[in-house]
């Protein structure tokens, strides 16, 4: 765990899986914590007429930078809402459908700052946290996965809604 | 010298995750030297407007300066979470 920016922070980058309810009931100890809002990724199956269905993904990351971008993104949530506690939990390797693959959690007193903030630290960790999937498909065919422009955009969206100069986009 | 770290479709194109050059100006000076001596693979993977720089593991400009000891990572656009 990880905590570079402020002491109620947690980040993990790990191949094991996590436990939600554990994740939720410890932010909900933080502090004096009126709310408590989370997403959890997992892997879906993808299955379409163009592509056949996805049955694993591998994840690589850059270890070092991967922490410290998530801890700057958690960082400038904190700055903008009022949180008592944050988590992120990040899975690499290999992972099958259904896996989950990641966790943020935040805890506030009221539950505005939580929704937003953590949906917050999910649009940016998936533009500037450096990860990338590999998938394989039902025939054993492997291809990266590319970036979604759905991704960008609800990332952008931030700075037009809170004019804020230092949610910086990614190049 | 300059460590420099090659990321997911990058890397598998290029067949190297890590590598020591000489120190050089600029991370322009940089990608342009590995293009001119690697040849055109590695001009096709790192010249895509799509690469993403990052210097010491924060996103970086071409433009930045490069120092002894610096860490340089070229990568594709991110796809985690």
């Amino acid at each position: 765990m990880t905590g570079a920016h402020w002491d109620k922070a947690a980040i993990s980058v790990q191949t094991e899986d996590f436990d939600p309810g554990a994740e939720l009931s410890r932010l909900g100890q933080a502090g004096d914590c009126g709310a408590v809002a989370s997403f959890i990724g997992q892997v879906r199956g993808d299955a379409t007429a163009a592509t056949a269905g996805v049955v694993a993904l591998e994840l690589e990351h850059y270890p070092g930078m991967t922490e410290r971008s998530i801890a700057e993104i958690i960082q400038q949530a904190q700055q903008h809402w009022s949180l008592q506690a944050a988590r992120v939990i990040h899975r690499i390797g290999r992972l099958h459908v259904g896996d989950r693959i990641v966790f943020v959690g935040v805890s506030s007193r009221h539950r505005a700052d939580a929704f937003a903030a953590c949906e917050f630290i999910m649009d940016y960790l998936k533009t500037r946290a450096p990860f990338w999937k590999k998938q394989w498909d039902t025939r054993g065919v492997a291809q990266w996965v590319d970036a979604r422009e759905s991704d960008r955009t609800a990332a952008a969206r931030w700075q037009h809604e809170y004019a804020a100069k230092d949610f910086v986009e990614f190049p | 010298m300059i460590t420099v770290k090659l990321f997911a479709r990058i890397r598998e194109d290029l067949g190297v995750g890590e590598l020591s050059l000489p120190v050089a100006d600029s991370v322009r000076d940089l990608r342009d030297t590995l293009c001119k001596e690697r040849g055109s693979r590695w001009a096709d993977a790192l010249l895509s407007p799509q690469v993403i720089i990052a210097v010491n593991q924060q996103v970086a400009a071409l433009d930045d300066q490069l120092s002894d000891g610096d860490e340089v990572a070229f990568f594709p656009p991110v796809t985690g979470g």
